[in-house]
C-alpha cells in the first residue's frame, strides 16, 4: 500500500469518511482549519452533509440531531470553541448520543494562542460540561494514528452509545506524515434500536436527559456508572515502550510521547534505563497498567505541555508506591527531547 | 541511526518554504525513508518569516519539532539571522544570496551562499521557483533525499497541475548544479 | 353512534402538565391534527425546547428529541440535512426562540432549512415563573420587570416574525394566536400550511403563535383572553408577514 503524505488533521478526515461519517458541523478555529475545509470539498463530493454552522454551539447540537437519528456524524474544533461545546457534550452523554467531538488543542486559558497545547486534559477526561459523565477519549500521536483512531471511535461511540472526544494538539494535528489508509469503507453498521427514525410499526421514541420523576435521574446515573465500568474494563489502550527493566517510567501522551521517546532513547544509549507507558485512552485511564510497574525503585515521570494535569491520575494509580516526577511547559511552550533527557539523568541520580 | 536531518526551511511568507518542505518530505517518502513535515502556521503567515520542518530519518522519529537542527534553507535575512544560532556543529545551510548580504554573516558555520532567487528569475524565469532551487542546492550538501526522488516527489506533488513540473524540475536541477 | 371528534393520533393519551387556561394544550393539538391530516406522523420527529414545552414528548405521539435551551434549530438541522424524507419541527417558547436562541433561531432560517418552526409567544419565562421574555410588551411587570419593561433599562419586544421576513431563504411566516374559536381555526390552517410546505420541499415555515399564560401573567383565563386582544396583539399584530412559497 503506498503511504500518503498528508497533515494529521487531514489523516483525521480520512479515518472519519472511511468509518461511514454522513455528516460533518463545524466553524472555524486554528489550529483545525484543515477538518472543516477539507470536509467541505469531500462531503459535498459524495453527496454527505457538511455546514459550517454559525457558532461551536450551533454546530455541537447539528450532531446532537444528526446522531439522535442514528447517523454518524461530527464536530471538530480548538480549545476555545471546545468550551463553547461543553452544553452539547453534557446533554449528548445524558442523553447516551454516540458522537464524535475532536479537539486539536492550542495554548490557553482564555484565547490563549494557536500553538500546540495539552491543557484540556481535565476539561476532556474530567467533565467538562456539567454532571456526572465521562467521555471516551483518545489521544493520538501521530497522523497514522489520527486516521485509525477516528475510524475506529464511530463503532465504540456507538456500541456505548457515548460521545467519544479525540484529543489531538496543533502539533500532531499539523505535521504532515506518510499515512497507510488501510482501513477497509465502512458499509454496513449496527442496528440501533433507540435512534429516532420514525415511529412507522413501532412505538414513538424520545431521547432525553430531563429525568423529574422520583429517583429516575439517579437510576439514570447508575446505569451511567455501570456503563462507565464496563468500558474501563474493556476499551483502555495503552503503548508500552521499554517498560519491562525500566528504572523510569514517563507517563506521557500525543507529542508529548513522541518527544518523551526520543529522550528514552538517547538515555538508553547512556545505560539509563528508561521506558514509558503511552496512554493512547485518556479516559479509560490505564490506572491498572500503570500500577503494575508501580513498585520501588521504579520511578514515575509525567510529562505533558501543561503544568500537570494527567500527573494526577498517574499518582492516583501509583497510589503512593512509587514516586512521580513532573516535566511540563505551559502556554503552547515546548518541552525538548534534551529537558525531558536531563530530567531522567537528574531522576536517575 | 544512519541518516538523520532536521531541517529547517525558512523565508517570507509566499516564498513557498511551507511547499518546499513537502516536496522534501515527499522525496523521503520515496526513499522509504522516515519523515515527517510541521509548518509555522497562523499569525507567521501574514508577513514575516514563514518556516517549515522536516525530518528525515531511517528509524522512527520521535519529534517533528527540530530541537537539534542540522538543515537550514534561509531564503532571506530575518530568517538566517533567527536560524543561524540554533544550527547545530556541521550543518548544511543554504543561504540566499540575492536577498542577503554575506558580509553581514560572519559565523564559524559553514554557509553556503547562492543567489537562489537571481537563478530562478534568470535561469528558470520564474521567480516563483526560488524555493526549489534551494531544495536542489540543498540536498547536493545534505546528498539526502536523490536527486531522483525530489524528481519523482515533484511528479506526484503536481500531479493536479502538471505544467508546473517541468519548470520545478529545472528550478531543483539548477540549484542541484549550481558552481 | 358514529363518534365525530376525538384525540389525534398524533397526541398521546397522557394528560398535560401545563397551567389551566394556558395556551400551549390547543397549539399541541392544532400540530398534531395537522400532522394527523397530513398522514406524516410516522416519519416525524419533533425537537422539544427548554421551557414550558420541554415535556413536550410526554404529548406528541411521535419521534422526539430534547435539545438544550436554544438550540432547538441546530438540532433540527442536523436531523433534517441528515434525513430529508422525515418532516422535522421545532416546537420553542419565547425565551427559548428568541432570547438564549435567537443566533441558531436566525442562522437555521437564513439557511432556509426545508422544517416548520411552531413559536409559542406567550410575553414571559412560564417555565421559571414568569420573567422578562424578549416579548415582554413595554410596562409589562413580570418576576423581573417589578416596575414595567422600560425600554431605556431592557429594550423593546423583539419581533423575530418580522425580523426573519427579512431573510431572503425564509419562505412563510405568520402570525396567529389562540384565544377564540375563529383565531384558533386560522391557526390550524397557518400550522397545516407550514407542515404541507415541508412535505412540499418549499423550505423554512415559522408560525407564531401569539398564546395566554394566565397563571404567570397574574390573571384569570378570561383576563387573560381580553388582553390578548386589547394589549398583546397591538405589539404583535397578526397575519402572514411573508409567503413566497405560491
Amino acid at each position: 500500500m503506498v503511504k500518503k503524505l498528508v497533515k494529521g488533521n487531514i489523516a483525521l478526515c480520512e479515518g472519519a469518511l472511511a468509518a461511514g461519517l454522513d455528516a460533518y458541523f463545524g466553524y472555524p478555529i486554528t489550529p483545525q482549519n484543515e477538518v472543516p475545509a477539507y470536509m467541505s470539498n469531500k462531503m459535498v463530493t459524495l453527496g454527505k452533509v457538511f455546514v459550517q454552522a454559525e457558532s461551536e454551539l450551533a454546530a455541537a447540537n447539528m450532531v446532537l440531531g444528526a446522531c439522535a437519528t442514528g447517523k454518524r456524524a461530527m464536530t471538530s474544533s480548538s480549545s476555545p470553541g471546545i468550551s463553547l461545546k461543553q452544553e452539547a457534550i453534557s446533554y449528548m452523554a445524558g442523553m447516551e448520543i454516540p458522537s464524535i467531538i475532536v479537539n486539536v488543542q492550542r495554548g490557553g486559558p482564555g484565547l490563549g494562542n494557536i500553538a500546540g497545547s495539552q491543557a484540556d486534559y481535565f476539561q476532556a477526561v474530567k467533565g467538562g460540561g456539567h454532571g456526572d459523565y465521562h467521555l471516551i477519549v483518545f489521544a493520538p500521536n501521530c497522523a497514522q494514528e489520527m486516521y485509525e483512531v477516528t475510524y475506529e471511535a464511530f463503532d465504540i461511540a456507538e456500541k456505548y452509545k457515548n460521545p467519544v472526544m479525540i484529543l489531538s494538539d496543533g502539533i500532531v494535528g499539523q505535521m504532515m506524515e506518510p499515512v497507510d489508509f488501510n482501513k477497509e469503507q465502512k458499509t454496513s453498521f449496527s442496528k440501533k434500536d433507540w435512534c429516532l427514525d420514525g415511529c412507522k410499526d413501532r412505538e414513538p421514541r424520545s431521547i432525553k436527559s430531563l429525568l423529574m420523576g422520583d429517583g429516575a435521574l439517579e437510576q439514570h446515573n447508575l446505569d451511567l456508572q455501570k456503563k462507565y465500568e464496563v468500558i474501563k474494563a474493556n476499551e483502555v489502550k495503552a503503548e508500552l515502550y521499554q517498560v519491562e527493566d525500566a528504572e523510569i517510567i514517563i507517563v506521557a501522551y500525543g507529542i508529548s510521547s513522541r518527544i518523551s521517546k526520543n529522550a528514552i532513547k538517547s538515555a538508553r544509549t547512556k545505560g539509563i534505563k528508561a521506558g514509558m507507558i503511552r496512554p493512547i485512552t485518556l479516559w479509560p485511564f490505564p490506572t491498572e497498567i500503570i500500577k503494575k510497574y508501580s513498585k520501588p525503585p521504579v520511578k514515575f515521570l509525567t510529562v505533558e505541555l501543561s503544568l500537570g494535569q494527567m500527573i494526577e491520575d498517574v499518582r492516583l494509580a501509583v497510589n503512593g508506591v512509587s514516586s512521580v516526577d513532573f516535566l511540563g511547559k505551559a502556554g503552547g511552550g515546548i518541552v525538548s527531547d534534551k529537558d525531558v533527557l536531563n530530567k531522567i539523568m537528574e531522576l536517575k541520580k | 541511526m544512519n541518516t538523520y536531518n532536521e531541517i529547517i526551511i525558512a523565508g517570507l511568507g509566499g516564498q513557498g518554504v511551507l511547499l518546499a518542505g513537502t516536496i522534501l518530505a515527499q522525496s523521503a517518502l520515496e526513499q522509504n525513508l522516515k519523515t515527517t513535515w510541521f509548518p509555522s502556521y497562523g499569525a507567521e503567515m501574514r508577513g514575516g518569516t514563514a518556516n517549515s520542518t522536516v525530518i528525515i530519518s531511517d528509524e522512527e522519529i520521535g519529534s517533528p519539532i527540530a530541537f537539534s537542527p542540522s538543515g537550514l534553507i534561509a531564503l532571506n535575512a530575518l530568517s538566517l539571522n533567527k536560524f543561524l544560532p540554533r544550527m547545530i556543529e556541521g550543518s548544511s545551510i543554504v543561504a540566499n544570496s540575492s536577498l542577503i548580504n554575506p558580509n553581514e554573516f560572519k559565523s564559524d558555520k559553514n554557509i553556503n551562499f547562492i543567489p537562489i532567487s537571481e537563478i530562478a528569475d534568470k535561469e528558470i524565469g520564474n521567480i516563483k521557483a526560488a524555493n526549489m532551487v534551494a531544495i536542489g542546492a540543498l540536498i547536493k550538501i545534505l546528498q539526502v533525499p536523490s536527486l531522483d526522488n525530489v524528481l519523482k516527489a515533484l511528479q506526484i506533488a503536481f500531479a493536479k497541475k502538471p505544467t508546473l513540473i517541468e519548470v520545478n524540475i529545472k528550478a531543483v536541477n539548477a540549484g542541484y548544479n549550481y558552481k | 353512534m358514529e363518534k365525530i371528534f376525538s384525540r389525534p393520533k398524533a397526541l398521546k393519551d397522557n394528560p398535560l402538565s401545563y397551567c389551566p387556561g394556558c395556551g400551549h394544550g390547543i397549539i399541541h393539538r392544532l400540530v398534531a391534527e395537522a400532522i394527523d391530516e397530513l398522514g406524516i406522523r410516522e416519519r416525524t420527529i419533533a425537537v422539544a425546547p427548554v421551557g414550558c414545552a420541554v415535556f413536550a414528548y410526554d404529548y406528541f405521539n411521535f419521534d422526539t428529541t430534547e435539545a438544550p435551551h436554544g438550540r432547538p434549530p441546530a438540532v433540527a438541522t442536523g436531523i433534517k440535512r441528515t434525513n430529508p424524507d422525515k418532516i422535522v419541527f421545532t416546537y420553542q417558547g419565547d425565551g427559548d426562540l428568541a432570547a438564549i436562541g435567537t443566533a441558531e433561531t436566525i442562522h437555521c432560517a437564513n439557511r432556509g432549512e426545508n422544517i416548520t418552526v411552531i413559536f409559542v409567544n406567550n410575553a414571559n419565562y412560564g417555565m421559571t415563573g414568569g420573567q422578562m421574555a424578549p416579548t415582554t410588551l413595554i410596562g409589562q411587570v413580570t418576576e423581573t420587570t417589578p416596575f414595567g419593561r422600560d425600554p431605556l433599562r431592557e429594550g423593546y419586544p423583539i419581533k423575530v416574525a418580522e425580523l426573519l421576513a427579512n431573510l431572503e431563504a425564509t419562505k412563510y411566516i405568520e402570525r396567529v394566536t389562540v384565544f377564540d374559536a375563529p383565531h384558533i381555526i386560522q391557526a390550524k390552517k397557518a400550522i397545516k400550511k407550514a407542515f404541507q410546505n415541508q412535505v412540499e420541499g418549499k423550505g423554512y415555515s415559522f408560525i407564531e403563535v401569539i398564546s395566554h399564560c394566565p397563571v404567570d401573567w397574574g390573571k384569570t383565563p378570561l383576563e387573560s383572553v381580553k388582553w390578548v386582544e386589547d394589549v398583546f396583539l397591538k405589539t404583535f399584530p397578526l397575519g402572514v408577514i411573508k409567503d413566497t412559497t405560491k
